[in-house]
């Protein structure tokens, strides 16, 4: 059984193999091939990550070292695997979903060209191998390769209809977005190398490595790569590309902006728990972006009326909730959260997929209405996805947001009390969106009411299974209050993740006045969604809706104060510097050499008589030179 | 005779041809110019072997130190007798085809 340790490298490996076939050979493979080497490389990779967690969770966990990626000097970078508890988790949450993704996009794609359908699935098998180097790398830059490659996936796979101008341009956005996260990740790599030595995260993690680091060192270290989070995971002030890259196909929304890309950041911070610790500047700036992340995204939701909008902003804020969770110390809640997220998350995004597919590339709920009569599975598992995210127990999301909840409440009540109201006005627009969505009566067009159905089996058997998990995900980390030694999670991630806060300031009656209070104005806030939007009718947005309806004129604002005028920056370089000064130089040098040449060619007289002049003259030079002048 | 008399000779020679060389225009003179400038290193070196050879003399009756400067001349001479049947050679093609010896007007390279 140790041996599986030994192999571990083809869990990225088989996606990568997909990933070669699939692109290289897209044009020859029948659609059934490729969905079969798609679906099958994840599944292989699955298995293995099965029997690799199995493996930790007896307590082997090791670095598995390849070889040395860079050696310059005293710095080594090795390219070396973490399996480890927080790694393996994360194989389980990436392979598991991305597997059930994958099974779904071979039934939605299937309209798609032989040839696009190879490209969908080579992209979608390269962001799974992304991903798991990200999460499998022993080190910063192992990390970073694989932090790159899910960032070139996403852009790859936002852009995949890339006939249309405007899903370029939301491609390009979530790729200049993450750049800039990413820059800031860089710097931070530097910066441990510069003054640790090393990448490694054993070596940077140990006592011993980090007691040398100074203070404000470990702030500016922690700060930056809380920047790269930013960018990667849709926070504050970089949230804006998440919303827009919607314009991929439904299935990559799940699998990548909702399931696992996006909670990239979260596991970065949550790996280097060690060093955030350590600085409390950077926790609490974490826990406030987190938290206004979540309060403005779950603002805008309420009145998005595209369904995959809605479900991008439900994203933003929920991956605010996690960076809250961080920002109070309690790693294993946000870990926990990810992984519930991932669950309900991708859940509804593939039954928001399911929705479009029925209504024939519809996205507007104000369009919809009373699906739930046609399309039963899709409704039943929406409906549990919702219940999960609202928090109701005993489904998943209430484990998990419980959890974060907690958390807050014992950093700083005020924090708690603004998470509370996020909750619940998450669980509102959830409801919102189910109701006007499935309830009601159709306010499509005739055609469309004609051609309602329930999406093939490929597709909802993923929906299903996700909403099982969405169920009992939350089992494996029931707080102690409830079932003494419930949460094993936390306890099987003990090893990697040093909790700041363990939750046991805060005495077990408060905590269950907390779960109750929560659960209690939740299912409020969701009977008020249901008398609201049981009967939906259109209206115009007013006031203030209107501004939440425009998303709080953000990307107007960021239009105007940064686009804007880099453009017109832009614009001077173009019409001054390019012309007048770079070209000017160009071809001043070009005419420079032009006219010396034309004066040095009058030397040339042709004149024998010149000739034997000048090499008289200079010999009688070299003469004087050698006799006169040299001692 | 002093050796200077005999370097001042050659030195005159050889000014004389390199002002021949640089202000005649008539291939044909600009030819003897050639000729009078390795006539004067000739006599240059004649001169010095001779000297050394009677210096060397003195000491030993049958020495052949300072002949080799003699040798030399010989050498100078099959060279400058090779190189002027090819120069006469190029001046009569030249004439041919110009129907002069004017050096000037062969500046044809510069265009």
């Amino acid at each position: 059984m140790q041996n599986v340790l030994q192999i571990v490298y083809l869990i990225p490996l088989l996606p990568l193999i997909g990933f070669l076939i699939n692109g290289l050979a897209r044009k020859q493979l029948s659609k059934p091939m490729v969905s079969l080497i798609g679906c099958g490389t994840i599944l292989a990779s699955f298995v293995l990550s099965v029997w690799v967690f199995l493996q930790v969770k007896g307590g082997n966990a090791h670095v598995a070292h390849y070889f040395d990626f860079i050696s310059v000097g005293k710095l080594v970078i090795p390219f070396s695997f973490q399996v480890d508890q927080l790694s393996s988790l994360f194989l389980l949450i990436i392979t598991g979903v991305g597997f059930l993704i994958h099974v779904y996009s071979t039934s939605y794609m299937q309209e798609e060209k032989s040839e696009h359908f190879g490209r969908y699935f080579a992209y979608l098998n390269l962001f799974v191998f992304s991903m798991l180097l990200l999460v499998m790398g022993a080190n910063f830059v192992v990390m970073f390769i694989g932090w790159e490659g899910v960032g070139l996936c996403s852009y790859l796979l936002i852009g995949y209809w890339f006939k249309k101008p405007e899903y370029t341009k939301a491609a390009n956005k979530a790729f200049i977005m993450n750049r800039i996260g990413d820059l800031a990740f860089l710097i931070a790599i530097f910066w441990l190398i510069a003054k640790v030595g090393t990448v490694s995260y054993n070596e940077i993690f140990s006592a011993a490595n980090i007691a040398k680091l100074k203070t404000s060192d470990i702030t500016i270290i922690t700060l930056l790569l809380f920047v790269g989070a930013t960018g990667k995971s849709a926070q504050i002030p970089l949230y804006t590309w998440l919303p827009d890259a919607m314009a991929g196909p439904t299935p990559v929304s799940a699998l990548i902006h909702a399931a696992t890309m996006v909670t990239a950041g979260i596991y970065m911070i949550a790996r280097s728990n060690a060093l955030y610790s350590l600085a409390p500047v950077t926790m609490d700036i974490v826990a406030y972006i987190g938290l206004a992340t979540a309060l403005l995204a779950a603002t805008i939701a309420l009145k998005q009326n595209d369904i995959k909008k809605v479900l991008a902003y439900s994203t933003v804020s929920q991956l605010g909730f996690m960076f809250l969770a961080l920002g109070c110390g309690a790693y294993t809640a946000a870990v926990f959260h990810v992984m519930t997220h991932a669950f309900f998350k991708a859940l509804m995004f593939l039954g928001s997929g399911s929705v479009i597919h029925a209504m024939g590339g519809e996205q507007d709920i104000r369009n919809m209405g009373g699906l739930s009569r046609k399309l039963r599975i899709t409704f039943i598992t929406f409906l549990i996805g919702c219940i999960a995210i609202a928090g109701i127990p005993p489904f998943s999301g209430f484990f998990s947001k419980d959890a974060i909840l907690l958390s807050a409440f014992e950093k700083n009540p005020v924090l708690y009390g603004i998470a509370l109201f996020t909750a619940l006005i998450t669980a509102f627009y959830m409801f919102r969106l189910l109701f006007i969505t499935f309830t009601g009566k159709f306010r499509g067009t005739h055609e469309q009411e004609h051609h309602l159905h329930e999406s093939p089996a490929p597709m909802t058997i993923p929906l299903v299974i996700l909403a099982i998990l969405s169920i009992i995900g939350g089992f494996v980390g029931i707080p102690d209050v409830l079932m003494h030694g419930g949460d094993r999670l936390g306890e099987f991630l003990s090893p990697v993740i040093t909790n700041h806060s363990e939750g046991h300031g805060v005495s077990h009656s408060t905590e269950y006045i907390l779960m109750i209070l929560s659960t209690g104005l939740v299912l409020v806030a969701i009977i008020f969604a249901w008398f609201k939007f049981k009967n939906y009718q259109r209206t115009e947005e007013k006031g203030f809706g209107k501004v939440l309806e425009n998303k709080w004129y953000v990307d107007e604002l960021y239009d105007r104060i940064i686009v804007h005028p880099l453009n017109k920056v832009g614009e001077f370089m173009n019409s001054f510097i390019e012309t007048k000064v770079i070209d000017g130089l160009v071809n001043g040098v070009g005419r420079l050499v032009n006219y010396s040449s034309r004066q040095l060619r009058l030397l040339q007289s042709g004149q024998v008589g010149n000739y034997v002049l000048l090499m008289v003259v200079s010999m009688v030079l070299i003469f004087a030179i050698q006799f006169f002048l040299r001692k | 005779m002093p050796i200077n008399y005999y370097i001042f000779l050659s030195l005159a020679l050889f000014a004389i041809g390199i002002v021949g060389v640089l202000t005649r225009r008539n291939a044909i003179i600009i030819f003897m110019c050639i000729e009078l400038m390795l006539n004067a290193v000739n006599l240059l070196l004649v001169a010095f072997s001779k000297m050394h050879h009677l210096k060397a003399l003195a000491d030993n009756a049958a020495t052949t130190v300072g002949t080799d400067g003699q040798l030399f001349v010989f050498f100078i001479m099959v060279v400058a007798a090779a190189e002027v049947s090819v120069g006469l050679a190029i001046i009569v093609m030249m004439y041919r085809n110009i129907h002069s010896v004017d050096v000037n007007f062969l500046n044809r390279l510069k265009h």
